[in-house]
């Protein structure tokens, strides 16, 4: 038979297509659940990063023990009973894509280009001797190309950053993806999400950092940069975990 | 053309060097060689990708109607690096973090597409294989030793262990920055291409 004709053209297409589109789907499927583990470990590993207890060696679930997961209802800050929503089966993403789970953020609240806020939200505390030493939150927002995904650790007064981590993104490798380095990273330990009037001052800027509300930008990167500014604001801010740090400010209880 | 499966194999090393002598997948090889790990992960995936992707194509090369023929490379080749992508993420998360969207660009790298074309259409399933793996292996070399004297000379460290102690941290050697970017692998592959081209004159191509 002729292989050059129209319809042997079509038919060589379309039986490579169909070949070819079955592989992928099995791969993607059947390793869809390893996939999903090395996701779940990565992100504890980025937990433990943030809140500076674990430092590249060591048993990821063995030293994630320390932390305690628990769900807090954003709007009041309030802690959720386990009995109501269980931190282990929580899927905070995923509870975007219901009405009832979540909102539609107004313009005017939506600062992280976010779409929909979550009801519940995740967060890790770590006790010593009975009180809080850590807590460490889950953020998100839009960078240049991507959202950001990363956590927030604040020490026991509730505004000082211990560590930041970026676990997800797609921002352009070497300029915007810089805030995955360690060393950028390392810039924010220290810094006061609070000022005096309790409004979240915290600021990346462009050149030197001058005071304890600045963390120095990455050159290049300044849509990442607003960004990671954006989502620090409406995170710590009335529409994210304001009313949840307000709250429990002072009590070193949770 | 080389006929003995050795040739076939060796050549692209110093010889028919992909990146030397054809100047193919420069693209990658900027971006991948700051660090030996990558490098070398990198250069497995696109060895494998171009020796099965040449094998599949000359496996079906008399089924493939002339007219469409570039699309269906593009076919195989792009669902062999979905595949290699997946296995990573699975088995190998952390090297997937750090490679990104370069996995994904071995799709367009033109070492796999030029194989493909330019051997694998026209030759047995076998020799296609072996050029494959040996274009993969040549493209390899040059990124092996690119990352060597970037990370050697950029960080100072071997796959990671230190070599140089650096002054910042209390060593004596200073980092070479120039290293660290992806223009310092423009010098180094210039460099390598200059030694190819002296050691084989009949790579110098004529004014």
């Amino acid at each position: 038979m002729d292989k050059e004709t129209s319809a042997s053209a079509f038919r060589a297409v379309i039986v490579l297509a169909l070949i070819c589109s079955v592989l992928v789907a099995g791969a993607a499927v059947g390793l869809r659940p390893l996939q999903e583990a090395n996701r779940k470990l990565d992100q504890k590993k980025n937990i433990l990063r943030a809140a500076e207890l674990y430092q590249g060696t060591g048993d990821v679930e063995k030293l994630f023990q320390q932390v305690e997961t628990k769900v807090v209802r954003l709007a009041d800050g309030s802690f959720v009973p386990p009995e109501e929503v269980n931190p282990a089966e929580f899927d905070q993403l995923g509870s975007l894509q219901s009405e009832e789970t979540s909102r539609k953020l107004s313009k005017e609240e939506d600062i992280a280009g976010l779409g929909r806020r979550e009801k519940y939200s995740l967060v890790y505390l770590v006790k010593k001797d009975g009180r809080l030493d850590k807590v460490i939150l889950p953020v998100r927002g839009k960078g240049l190309w991507s959202t950001l995904y990363g956590y927030v650790a604040l020490s026991a007064n509730l505004s000082t950053i211990i560590g930041i981590t970026f676990y997800e993104h797609g921002e352009t490798p070497g300029l915007g993806g810089e805030i995955e380095n360690p060393d950028w990273q390392a810039g924010w330990q220290g810094k006061q999400i609070y000022n005096q009037q309790e409004e979240p001052a915290i600021q990346v800027v462009k050149g030197q950092a001058k005071n304890t509300y600045q963390v120095d930008g990455v050159s290049g990167a300044t849509l990442t940069m607003n960004g990671v500014n954006n989502l620090m604001h409406f995170w710590f801010g009335e529409h994210g975990f304001g009313p949840f740090l307000e709250r429990y400010k002072g009590a070193d209880k949770m | 053309m080389p006929e003995k499966k050795s040739e076939l194999f060796f050549n692209p090393f110093f010889q028919r060097n992909p990146i030397a002598l054809l100047v193919l997948g420069i693209c990658s090889a900027l971006a991948v060689t700051g660090s030996m790990a990558t490098a070398l992960v990198m250069s497995v995936c696109l060895s494998l990708v171009v020796a099965f992707s040449s094998l599949i194509i000359s496996l079906i090369r008399h089924q493939i109607p002339n007219t469409v023929r570039i699309g269906i490379q593009i076919t195989v080749i792009a669902t062999l690096v979905i595949l290699v992508d997946q296995i990573l993420k699975a088995f190998f998360y952390d090297l997937a973090k750090q490679l990104s969207v370069y996995v994904g660009l071995i799709i367009t790298n033109c070492i796999v597409m030029g194989r493909a074309e330019g051997f694998a259409m026209s030759h047995t399933p076998l020799k296609s294989f072996i050029d494959g793996l040996g274009n993969g292996m040549g493209y390899g070399f040059v990124l092996m030793t690119v990352s060597f004297c970037r990370e050697l000379l950029g960080s100072g460290t071997v796959f990671g262990h230190e070599v140089l102690p650096l002054i910042a941290d209390g060593g004596w050697y200073q980092g070479n920055g120039l290293m660290l970017l992806p223009a310092g692998a423009f010098f180094l592959i210039a460099l390598i291409i200059w030694a190819l081209r002296t050691i084989y004159p009949n790579q110098q191509e004529k004014d």
